[in-house]
């Protein structure tokens, strides 16, 4: 009965960690895709310059290392852009009595890696008032991936905890029903690792189970959800989706460890206070 | 092979159980521990066992000093000595052969010698026939040797025995005793822990009396001494 407690709780524990894992490594991998697709910048000019200031400033600009191209956007341009966009509420900006929006440049990075030096360079040019860099973005994603980790590993934390503490309780069951056996295993001189091994291997026995049943659940969903993902309508996001085979691996081998670390730690624990005879 | 010098033994809660115990038991001695209860013989059998550990004083046993024995060596300690107790504590569900077997197979003795040894010592102990029977179909008396033979199964040079003939009606007392006489002629050195004045009387050996904590005699051939 306490075995199946043991053994449930630390798959529950692993499922949950699987799922944790899964879920940033695919993050991880949507970030990276998504990054690729932002490689140009924007940079806002301050009101009110001379054509041939703004036309030196491009020229600064595309004098900077990691530039591929720029594109002029006027402001007039731009609100073009912006009516166009807005589609039929497009007519909402006919009632403007001035343009707010100023005038850019587009700038078109050679990669990504330019990004952050390009971004600095492009602040130290006079005229320049802001530069809209879609670093704000991957932050974002980033961010999302950095609290799923935190609060994954409390989570973690916590049920790894519980399940030591199951084990720990299931074993001391064992080491109560076993302590007659144990304190003459004392008298006569058993050594202490003599009556610790069979209970620290049953322990063992009931972490690697619990990782074994763990393992196969984490298999067979994620399994059944990418080729949900795959097989219908969500094409363009399943092939940002990690496959199942190249996570397994790493996923069963880490399930193993902990899981039999869980199931040793519990037993120690329980048998420390009966081995003191 | 047993040396108390100065042994003192107060516990956590305060209790004086031994006071400045000064004994020297020898090599192929049979010793009487008596005394009231609460004199100190249960503390000075743990003492021996390193059970509890001493408070003050030196106590050596085969010329080792054990008052401040690693703990990882105390079950090699044990391993000189054999110990029998008052309520037997033999395993209800292996049979007379497996229980003596039991304490080989903790020192990892091989498979081949077992089967060697526990014959020889079950008929020393003369329960050869019940050899395949369980502890609750046995008498009290034949318990107790199930359980001497458990203790002697691994050759200690002593054999400490606590009440040994607590639970035993005086006949079957008789046999145990004679039993553990037959033990100690062949070398062991024994120590028992009694209140059977009769045994004690009869036997005519060393008796250590025990009296709150302190030896109040120490005779070579002597007798119980209590009227209980």
């Amino acid at each position: 009965m306490m075995s199946i407690a043991s053994v449930s709780s630390v798959a529950a524990t692993l499922i949950i960690l699987g799922i944790i894992f899964i879920l940033i490594i695919n993050i991880n991998s949507l970030t990276d895709s998504v990054k690729v697709q932002f490689d140009s910048v924007q940079v806002y000019l301050q009101d009110d310059l001379d054509r041939n200031v703004i036309e030196d400033i491009g020229n600064d600009i595309v004098n900077i290392v990691g530039v591929k191209e720029i594109i002029f956007e006027s402001r007039g341009k731009a609100l073009e852009n912006m009516k166009e966009s807005w589609d039929e509420n497009g007519y909402l900006l006919d009632g403007l009595e001035e343009n707010p929006l100023p005038d850019s440049y587009i700038v078109v990075l050679r990669g990504l890696v330019y990004s952050e030096h390009v971004v600095s360079e492009l602040m130290l040019i006079e005229g320049v008032e802001e530069v809209k860099y879609y670093q704000d973005v991957i932050d974002k994603l980033l961010n999302v991936t950095q609290f799923i980790r935190t609060l994954g590993l409390v989570i973690i934390v916590i049920l790894i905890a519980v399940s030591t503490f199951i084990i720990n309780n299931t074993i001391k069951l064992a080491v109560n029903s076993r302590r007659r056996e144990i304190n003459i295993m004392k008298y006569v001189g058993a050594t202490n690792w003599f009556i610790r091994w069979p209970f620290l291997l049953e322990g063992t026995l009931l972490g690697l189970i619990g990782a074994l049943i763990a393992s196969g659940v984490i298999y067979a969903a994620y399994k059944y959800t990418y080729n949900l993902f795959t097989s219908q309508f969500y094409v363009i996001i399943a092939a940002h989706i990690v496959s199942v085979g190249s996570i397994m691996e790493d996923l069963m081998f880490i399930f193993c460890v902990l899981g039999a670390g869980i199931g040793s730690l519990g037993s120690i624990n329980a048998l420390r206070r009966h081995l003191n005879v | 092979m047993i040396q108390l010098v100065g042994i003192s033994k107060k516990y956590p809660n305060g209790v004086k159980a031994l006071t400045n115990i000064n004994i020297h038991v020898k090599k192929g001695e049979f010793v009487f521990l008596v005394g009231p209860s609460g004199a100190g013989k249960s503390t000075f059998i743990k003492l021996l066992l390193k059970e509890e550990s001493t408070s003050g004083g030196k106590l050596l046993i085969n010329g080792e000093n054990i008052t401040k024995m690693h703990r990882r060596k105390i079950p090699y300690l044990r391993r000189k000595m054999g110990v029998v107790f008052q309520d037997f504590r033999l395993l209800d569900n292996k049979t007379v052969y497996e229980n003596v077997a039991f304490a080989m197979q903790i020192l990892e003795v091989s498979q081949k010698e077992i089967r060697r040894q526990v014959p020889i010592i079950l008929s020393m102990v003369g329960l050869s026939k019940r050899a395949n029977n369980y502890p609750n179909q046995l008498s009290g008396g034949e318990q107790q040797r199930v359980s001497i033979a458990r203790a002697m199964i691994n050759n200690p040079p002593i054999l400490i025995a606590d009440e040994p003939t607590g639970n035993l009606d005086p006949d079957t007392s008789w046999e145990i005793m004679k039993l553990l006489r037959q033990i100690n002629r062949r070398g062991t050195t024994i120590v028992m822990a009694t209140h059977d004045k009769e045994i004690v009387d009869i036997m005519q050996k060393r008796v250590i009396a025990l009296e709150a904590g302190r030896v109040a005699r120490d005779e070579l051939k002597g007798g119980y001494g209590y009227e209980d």
